[in-house]
Formats: structure tokens, sequence, C-alpha cells
């Protein structure tokens, strides 16, 4: 699939999916919810901003050492028995695991869910090589089923999907007879997909965090799959972006912890799988042959430049569930593989400007991501700095959204005038309200939505404010 | 074997602004330690309080037995889960714990398989556990915070056991329950830097498998077990 998802351009994609009323609903139910449960179990914690700085302070550590703890960590696969595979592009990558797969001549291959295959596009490659590669994670097994449907949310991939829909594709694709009803859906799947756990050759996962004391890699799931895919296969390939490790099991657990609360509100998630290296002598499970991948693909270019923060993600798309601008245009607006504030960023670095160029502006700036951030990465300000740069490179922005960047933009970077930019922005907007509720003639990019809902004015309370305000009430 | 590693890690230390480095390791001089303050102040039975609470969270049945109620207890689980076949750990805490009795003779003359991990039967084991519909196993680590049992897999304590049947039941020695994560983080870590070499395979099991991926609807059992009860029992 790679980062792009399709051809087609930002506004059409805006366009199309503004039309698509389930959609909208789901992505607004989903974000209440999740975020009301990360706030809930971060507030439990007691003193979740320490939490945030330390998490701040390990991804921050660990990208500026991050040639040692690669050495570590390669050292330590090694020692166990494991194969580690070094790959600059998404090339290289590929054509590594194609070599692997086609030594042991498999034919069938479980994946559990995996950002950077996706990224890498790895499905098509294998296939093209005549596997049958099947998806194994619940939401990315719907998709797969249904033509190949892209994911719109990294963490909930067939969140635009309603259950009748998918009891559709599960007629059509996999025999079913039953009803719509979730529990009825998922065990269908549980029990068609068992079958093609006990008979595949190569099981193939992601890698939330590598351990570079012990040469591990960590899973963290709840659905199983991904321990059903590390379990009975004979070979396990484990494929991680560069930047995903840890140095000891003590930053892992700061990690997790911070990961499963920022994603679903959990303590934990039913399974963190700590696996090192294949199986030993004497063990009856667990692959016989490990091969982990590390790729580059376009991240040491980000390294070292004023985007490093961005590379202190942990994948849990908090920041994707506070976005008002993802609320009203869904995840395949975006047209990356990485939708939200943290696709925004990201998508741009890995896959170019051209493609991608709107995406900074596919957001209003109001920091919500940032605050959201478990390990602080500053979002908005990322954002603003590729405005300047997108703005510098093509001459000149629309005298609209040159308006809009003065008023957002001058006061993102120190907080003071921050203050004054988000209340300056009333004003910037004033032409465009009508009843001074709503914008309706949006200018830039918010023309395409406001074309068809009006998108509330910015108020003189800040979003910020607003968002404290509301949470009070809500505590009561 | 580790292949392309050379130019791949020079660079980053390229990107980095600096001269590669890969022998010396890194001080880490954090600034915060949330973690040490969290849950550190209470006693086991508060942390089996904390424990217990969370097990409704996620969907468990807890309970709580002496050492000789234990098998009694654990043969009305199997019974209320439909019986047998049952898997099982090759393990020496079903001695400790006077369960030996259960497994070799009481469930065989009920009619209920009992298959015990068997490395000399490779392959097999995987389709026992498969078919099985209990699997049991002990907690070697228990974090009160997430209601989570840390499982080290290797040898005779096959994965595959809390994994592939139908539902799941963990024993839990009291003396195994720590406040959360970071105590077992920490007693690997030192494991590690003892020379140790970590178990292929350590999972933190927290529940029955689930799910929410149709419509943010929970579905509770997906791939793995479906349902699941945690058994703390006092030591012996």
């Amino acid at each position: 699939m790679a980062v792009k998802i399709t051809d087609g351009n930002f506004k059409d994609k805006v366009k199309d999916n503004l039309q698509d009323d389930f959609m909208r609903g789901a992505v607004s139910g989903a974000q209440d919810r999740l975020r009301s449960r990360r706030l809930e179990n971060a507030e439990e914690l007691g003193n979740w901003e320490e939490w945030r700085s330390h998490g701040e302070e390990i991804r921050q550590h660990v990208l500026e050492n991050l040639d040692y703890y690669l050495q570590e960590l390669s050292d330590n696969v090694q020692k166990l028995g494991g194969h580690v595979f070094f790959a600059q592009t998404a090339d290289d990558a590929n054509r590594y695991i194609e070599e692997v797969v086609k030594k042991k001549n498999a034919k069938k291959i479980v994946k559990s869910k995996s950002m950077v295959t996706e990224e890498i596009g790895l499905n098509a490659v294998l296939e093209k090589a005549g596997c049958n590669v099947i998806e194994t994670d619940l939401g990315e097994y719907i998709l797969q089923l249904d033509e190949h449907d892209p994911p719109s949310h990294i963490v909930a991939p067939a969140l635009h999907k309603n259950k009748e829909q998918i009891r559709k594709v599960f007629e059509e694709k996999i025999n079913y007879k039953k009803s719509n009803d979730p529990t009825e859906l998922a065990r269908h799947a549980r029990e068609t997909l068992r079958n093609e756990f006990l008979t595949a050759d190569v099981g193939i996962t992601g890698c939330n965090f590598a351990i570079a004391e012990s040469g591990s890699i960590s899973l963290v799931t709840n659905e199983g799959n991904a321990r059903l895919a590390t379990t009975v296969p004979k070979t396990q390939i484990t494929v991680m972006g560069m930047e995903r490790i840890v140095p000891t099991f003590e930053e892992l657990e700061v990690l997790v912890s911070l990961l499963t609360r920022s994603a679903v509100g959990q303590k934990l998630t039913s399974y963190i799988t700590v696996l090192s290296g294949p199986r030993r002598e004497g063990d009856a499970d667990g692959p016989e042959e490990f091969h982990l991948v590390i790729v580059d693909n376009g991240r040491s270019k980000i390294l070292g430049t004023e985007f490093q923060s961005v590379l202190q993600c942990i994948r849990c798309a908090a920041c994707i569930n506070v976005c008002p601008v993802y609320r009203h245009i869904g995840g395949h607006s975006y047209n990356s593989i990485y939708p939200g504030p943290i696709g925004a960023v990201l998508t741009p670095l890995l896959a170019g400007y051209d493609d991608f160029k709107e995406l900074p502006y596919a957001s209003t700036l109001c920091g919500a991501c940032t605050e959201a951030c478990p390990v602080k990465i500053p979002l908005h300000d990322l954002l603003h700095k590729h405005r300047q740069i997108i703005v510098e490179k093509e001459g000149k922005a629309p005298i609209s959204e040159g308006l809009m960047m003065k008023a957002f933009g001058i006061g993102a970077a120190s907080n003071p005038l921050y203050t004054t930019g988000t209340k300056l922005a009333t004003k910037v907007m004033k032409p465009f309200m009508k009843d001074k509720e709503f914008i309706s003639k949006g200018p830039g990019p918010l023309k395409e939505w406001t074309m068809i809902r009006e998108f509330p004015t910015p108020k003189n309370e800040r979003f910020r404010d607003w968002y404290k305000n509301r949470e009070g009430g809500d505590n009561k | 074997m580790i292949q392309q590693r050379a130019p791949f890690i020079k660079n980053i230390a390229t990107a980095l602004g600096r001269e590669m480095n890969t022998t010396k390791k890194p001080e880490r001089n954090w600034k915060y330690n949330p973690q040490a303050k969290t849950l550190t102040d209470l006693s086991r039975d508060e942390l089996v309080q904390v424990f217990q609470k969370q097990c409704s969270n996620i969907h468990t049945d807890y309970i709580e037995t002496t050492a000789d109620q234990l098998k009694e207890v654990l043969a009305n689980r199997v019974d209320l889960y439909g019986g047998g076949p049952v898997s099982i750990w090759k393990d020496e805490r079903f001695d400790t714990f006077g369960l030996r009795n259960l497994l070799e003779e009481e469930w065989p003359q009920a009619s209920i398989e009992v298959n015990e991990w068997n490395v000399e039967n490779g392959d097999d084991n995987i389709i026992l556990a498969e078919k099985a519909n209990v699997g049991i196993t002990f907690s070697d680590i228990t974090l009160a915070e997430s209601a989570t049992v840390v499982l080290f897999s290797t040898g005779g304590q096959g994965r595959s056991v809390s994994l592939l049947p139908q539902t799941y039941i963990a024993i839990i020695p009291k003396s195994t329950i720590v406040p959360r994560m970071t105590q077992a983080a920490q007693i690997i870590s030192e494991k590690v830097q003892n020379g140790e070499t970590v178990p292929p395979c350590i999972n933190f099991i927290s529940g029955p498998s689930n799910s929410a991926d149709i419509e943010m609807n929970l579905v509770v059992g997906v791939h793995g077990p479906i349902k699941a009860t945690y058994i703390i029992v006092e030591d012996r």
C-alpha cells in the first residue's frame, strides 16, 4: 500500500468523505470514547504530567543514541540465534523478506497488525511472489476481505465500516450465515482464522518496542492474533521502524504504560508479549527461525532536523482522537496510512511535499494534539514548521491562507504569542462568519468542508480553555 | 547473522552530526521517575484488593482460596467451563499445591482428559492445546494494578497453553503479587544484567482476548481464550 493510499487530491477526498454520514458519526463517537477513557486512566495515575515527561526523555535519549542501541539490539538478537537485516529502503526490506519466504518455500503467511509493513507495501510484494498473505487483526482482516479497503485509523483501522457492511463482506467472502451482531461476527473470524494460523508457514509481525539489553521485541495487543502468529508458524519475521527501541525492560514498562492508556484507555492491553529470539532447545512451540528487519525508509533524513521529535512517536493515536479536523473529515481524507495530526506531520516527511502539501493545513493549530501526546511531541509546532517550508518552496500561499497563517502561526512558537494568535483568529475569520457562530465559506483548506458543514467560529474562549471548562463540567 | 549494519548505523551517526558510537554505553540520567511512586505504599493485602477490583474491568472471574481448598475450587471451575480436555504446563507447582492427584487420577476417572506439555511430543502439543477446552498455568509474577499474570514460557511451560484453549485459568500464588509492571520489569532487567538469558517468550496477560474493531463494540473472546479465571491462593 505504501504511505500514499490512492491517487486523487486532498480536496476531492475531503468532499467525498464529508458525504459519509456513518463514518462521520463513527469517528466522532470513537473519538469521544477513546479520549474520555484516556483521560480517566491518565487521571487515575495521579501524576500523568510526570509520566509524559519521563516518556519524552526516554524517547529523546533513544533517538540521540540510536547508533549504540541498534548495535546492542542486533548483537543480542544474534546471540540468541536470530537474524537481523538492516534495510535502508522499503525495497531493501521487501527484497529480504521475499527471499526468506522463498527459501522457506512458504505459501501461507499470517500477519498481525503492523504499520511499518503497510508503509513499505509488503503485502503486495509477497502476493506477487505467489503467497497467500492473511491479515489477522480483526479490523485489518475485515478491510482485506473487502477488496483491500484502506485503514482509516491507526488503532481502529475499520472504524469507518458499520456492522451491516461487515456482515455482508463476511457473507460474501467467508461463508458467514449469521446476524450482524459483533460477537457473532468476531467468533466466525476466530474459527476461520484459527485454521489459517494452524497451517501457516510464516508469521509476520510489527514491533511496538525492541529492547536493546536483551535482544527482545514486544507486541502490545488485545485479540491474541500476534501471539498466534508467533507461536504456531515455524518462521517468524518481525519488521520494525528503526526508532522503535528502548534501552532496557524498565523503559519498556514506562512506554507501554503510556501507550496502552493513550491508545485505548487500558492499564495494559490483554497481551503484552516479549519475544527473545527463536525457540530454544527443549521448546515445543514458537518459531524455529527468527528474522528481525530494521527499517530506515526515510527516518534518518528526519533525524538531526527540526522535525526529529516526530520520531518520538509511539503510534498510540491519542492525537488523532482529539483532533477537530480528523473529526470532520475522517481518516481517508488524509490519503496516507498515517492520518490525523501525526500523519499530517509524518507523511510529508516520509513521502514528500508534492503529494501531501495540503496536510499541514488540515489542522486548526489548536494544540489539542500536542497536549494529548504521551511523549510530548510538539505536533502543532511541527505542522507550523511544515507550513513555513511549503510557503518558502511554493513562493507564496493564497492570501486567505496567508492571513490565517499569520493569525495562528506567529504565536505558535511561544505561549504569550500563541494566546494573541488564537484570539486574533476570531477577527481573521470574521469575513466568513455567518451569524457570528459558524463559518460558512471558509478560506483555503476550510472551503471544502464549510461548503457542506458550517465550521464553528473560533470563540473568544480558546479551545484549551473550552476543553478545561468542559472537563470540569464532566467531573462534577 | 547480521546484514547491512555498518553503513546503516554510520548513516544514523552522520544524521545526528557526530562520530559513530557503538561501544560506549550511554548514561541514562533520568530526571523523572513517576513509576517509583505508583502503588508502592500498599501492603500485600491491599494489593490483592486492587487486583480484585481490576478483574471486573477486564471481564475476568476472581476467586481467592487457600492451598487446602485449591483442588476443589479448580475442579469446580473446570466443571463450570464445561469440563475437558484440559491442557496444562509441565510444572512442579502442581505438586507443591497438592493437585497431582486431581490431574492424574480424579479427572481421568471422570473422563476429563488431561494433557501435560511434553516436549518429546513435538507439534502434537500445539494440536492438543488447540483442542483443549481449558488451559491451566501458574503465574510467575502478578501485577496488581492491571490484574495481569506474567508467564515465562520455555521448555515445559509452552506458550500455547494460555493461548489456544477456549478458556483459561491462572493459578496465582499470593507471594507473586507486585504493585505493577514496574516491579516485573525490574526483576527481568536484573536477570539480564546478571548475565541470564531471558526466556524466549514472556507474556503479560490481562484477562481474556478482546476486540473493539467492529463499531467500537467490545467483543470478549477473539483469537485467544474467550473466558478467563484467576485463582489467588495462599502460599504453601
